[in-house]
């Protein structure tokens, strides 16, 4: 028995931001102090707050201590484990008030979550088996074997209104119900973890802090279609969760909660890993099929759907880790209990990566329903700097962006599509006044163009030429016919490429357009970009009533286009500057401003 | 897609290619097994030359112009070596947005590469990465197995000299 147990976050943010030297460092400060016997020190997963990491929590009394550094360890061991007196100057300083400290979970971050998916996220150890066990794990395995028919388990999802998590927002249990509908000698069961969206990190999260979730809603998916195989296709990039994937398949194996004859009910599944290899073309389902079979990860033409023809052309369901990890919880508490959360036509909750311009970087898991500003304003502390909120980027490289006027918008499937974005898998990205639109959408377009797969010339060649003419008018050299035909290419892409990418790809363009065309229409006009961002068309000059002279300026300037005389205002020559804001930076009058 | 063509003479050993071997003899006959031996030879070598493509061609009997095919279309696969300190920044959307775009360039710059390559004394290599998932830390790059985060551009040399 211990008496006190000090969690510390070993997620991928914690991680890089060293919180695997913070656990060698508490574990050798406790030995050296004589309390190995007394408090243990447990590794988790992610607990959301990923800005502030890395994290650390000592329980029974739950304070958290944020930004730890290894210095600070020898204080917390002997002040707070030992002599039970909590160091409140290095708790994140949210829960520190007057009356006391208060839990994480009133905290403004916390508050107006609700944890289905990451419900065991940052509080069992994800490399130990009995502590998912501990919490209710396997548990739904059990019910559906002893106690359901496949029929029943596809009725209970079909019941709790879940959708896939991936993005595209399809029934998952009308998913199964075709897939068992289709008879075949073999069928198997993927798991979808090629997250690939840039800036995203929902998928990851759970497989880091819960692998056994997923592994045993893959096997309930199993029995569900009559499948004894699954895959999960995950990416390379993500080591920590390949690890301890590897790890939870060898133990639930070890345990016969995978393998053969499971719960002695003759029910046989197995599950294996395959490597992405860094093609985001393999997050789309037949893309991700032809992946595993060892070839180059191109789409397939659909019908035949995976449900019918799949991998190794045998009938196939494909959903999403997130997807994946509601399912134990649905099965356990029942299909009215997820659907009592949520919107009419979205259920349950929804996982988002909050990032960019906003002070709670990190993961969040809320109803569906929660509005764009409560996530933003409340839950994510707003913007840093007090900048203007200027849109929120859904969806990645195929979603797009939502402007202040949508702010109030309750976030579920259908209302995302209305106003020209999506669901997506889960990216959330802020953005302030001093980000480009147009600068956004040419970032999307540079990725898809090069994620491209090649198989369809729509996408192939048709991004492609979006991209030329983005970059032409964030260099100010285009025309107001080059943003007609930028705009009629979108739509011929839209209809006419083979798969999701395509189909997908200029969203970021038609949103922003959609909203933001007057920063279009002043690139291209007045060759000018508002926010300015886009260098070639941004000049830099010397304010002379705010410049002192100091020659500061003159002297950092590595191409000597600055010209003055001591104590006399400074002059720039536009024909020489690089444009490279060294002189900005460099003057401390703020008297050089760029437009 | 960055540029693929060899440069580098091959200079594999007798060991690598025995545990090359042994890899393709276990896994030959699951199915769907040329990406995991792909992924095992990288490993072994650290980049995919010809060479080994052939290899792998000769001992699985799967037609070479398909390996080569599989191995330029992931970005995974390398054809070219890596070198010793492998440098990625993240050039996802959170970074993106704070600026992780002005890291790369200073990057290009001090080292006088770009995407993909590898300074001519086999040092540095350096790449660009859809996110590592540290996006509470951006912007983020890696050099091998060590993350650096919330950086600027004036952080760079100093990183760099580190590693002279």
């Amino acid at each position: 028995m211990y008496r006190s147990h000090v969690l510390v976050c070993g997620g991928t943010g914690c991680t890089s931001s060293g919180s695997q030297k913070i656990m060698e460092k508490l574990k050798e400060e406790l030995e050296k102090q004589g309390l190995s016997d007394e408090v243990a020190v447990v590794q988790t997963g992610c607990h959301g707050l990923c800005a502030l990491g890395p994290i650390m929590i000592v329980y029974p009394d739950a304070s958290f201590y944020s930004m730890v550094k290894e210095e600070d360890i020898p204080e917390i061991v002997s002040e707070h484990l030992l002599k039970g007196r909590v160091v409140k100057r290095l708790l994140y300083q949210e829960t520190v008030t007057p009356a006391g400290v208060k839990a994480l979970i009133d905290t403004d971050f916390y508050k107006k979550q609700h944890r289905i998916a990451l419900r065991n996220c940052g509080i069992i150890n994800p490399e130990v088996i009995e502590e998912y066990i501990g919490t209710g794990g396997y548990q739904a395995l059990g019910k559906v074997l002893t106690e359901m028919t496949p029929d029943d388990v596809i009725q209970v999802l079909l019941d709790s209104g879940l959708r896939g998590r991936g993005g595209g927002g399809f029934p998952t249990g009308l998913k199964w119900k075709l897939a068992k509908q289709n008879d075949a000698d073999q069928k198997y069961v993927c798991c979808n973890a090629d997250e690939g969206d840039p800036g995203a990190f929902m998928d990851r999260s759970i497989l880091e802090g819960d692998p056994h979730a997923v592994l045993e809603a893959m096997a309930i998916a199993g029995y569900a279609i009559g499948a004894s195989q699954g895959y999960i296709y995950v990416r390379a990039e993500y080591p920590i969760a390949v690890q301890r994937l590897k790890i939870a398949i060898d133990q639930a194996r070890e345990m016969e909660l995978l393998g053969k004859d499971i719960f002695g009910t003759g029910f046989n599944f197995d599950i294996d890993l395959r490597l992405g290899a860094g093609a985001f073309v393999c997050g789309e389902e037949t893309a991700l099929m032809t992946s595993i079979e060892g070839n180059r990860g191109e789409p397939r033409p659909r019908p035949p759907f995976p449900a019918q023809k799949g991998l190794f052309g045998k009938p196939t369901i494909l959903n999403n880790v997130e997807t994946y990890a509601n399912i134990p919880q649905i099965i356990l508490n029942g299909p009215e209990w997820f659907a009592s959360m949520g919107t009419e036509k979205s259920k349950g909750t929804k996982v988002f990566a909050l990032g960019g311009k906003i002070h709670n970087t990190g993961l969040v898991e809320i109803p569906m329903g929660t509005t764009l500003r409560e996530v933003i304003e409340e839950i994510g502390g707003g913007i840093p700097g007090g900048k203007k909120f200027k849109a929120a980027q859904t969806g990645g490289p195929s979603g797009g962006c939502i402007p202040a006027e949508h702010f109030d918008i309750p976030i579920d499937y259908d209302n995302l599509i209305s106003i020209g974005s999506m669901m997506g898998s889960g990216g959330l990205i802020v953005m302030d006044e001093t980000d480009c639109m147009v600068d956004i959408a040419k970032f999307f377009l540079e990725f898809t163009v090069e994620e491209s797969c090649g198989k369809c010339t729509p996408c192939r060649i048709g991004t492609k030429r979006m991209l030329e003419i983005l970059t032409k008018i964030t260099k100010g050299q285009a025309t107001m016919e080059d943003l007609d035909k930028l705009e009629d290419l979108c739509y011929y892409i839209k209809e006419n490429s083979a798969c999701g990418l395509g189909q997908t790809a200029p969203n970021p363009v038609l949103s922003t357009l959609r909203y933001f065309r007057s920063e279009y229409e002043a690139h291209i006009k007045e060759k000018r970009c508002p926010a300015g961002v886009c260098k070639a068309l941004l000049s830099y000059h010397i304010d002379p009533d705010k410049c002192k002279g100091c020659t500061l300026c003159a002297r950092s300037c590595p191409n000597n286009a600055i010209s003055g005389t001591v104590r006399n205002p400074h002059m720039i020559d536009q024909e020489k500057c690089i444009k490279c804001g060294a002189c900005m930076e460099k003057c401390k009058f703020g008297a050089i401003y760029k437009q | 897609m960055a540029c693929k063509k060899q440069s580098v003479p091959f200079s594999g050993t007798k060991e690598q290619e025995m545990e090359l071997k042994e890899t393709i003899a276990r896994l030959r006959d699951t199915k769907g097994c040329l990406m995991p031996i792909m992924q095992k030879a990288q490993e072994i070598y650290g980049y995919l030359p010809i060479e080994v493509q052939t290899m792998i061609s000769d001992e699985t009997g799967i037609p070479l112009e398909k390996i080569y095919g599989v191995s330029t279309f992931y970005a995974q696969f390398a054809l070219q070596p890596k070198g010793k300190y492998q440098i990625s920044v993240c050039l996802g959307t959170a970074c993106y947005v704070k600026g992780s775009g002005e890291i790369f360039k200073k990057l290009e710059e001090l080292l006088g590469i770009t995407n993909g390559e590898c300074t001519p004394d086999g040092k540095f290599s350096l790449d660009s990465c859809r996110c590592v998932g540290a996006c509470g830390l951006a912007p983020v790059m890696m050099i091998n197995d060590e993350v650096y985060g919330r950086l600027t551009p004036d952080q760079i040399p100093a990183i760099l000299a580190k590693y002279q």
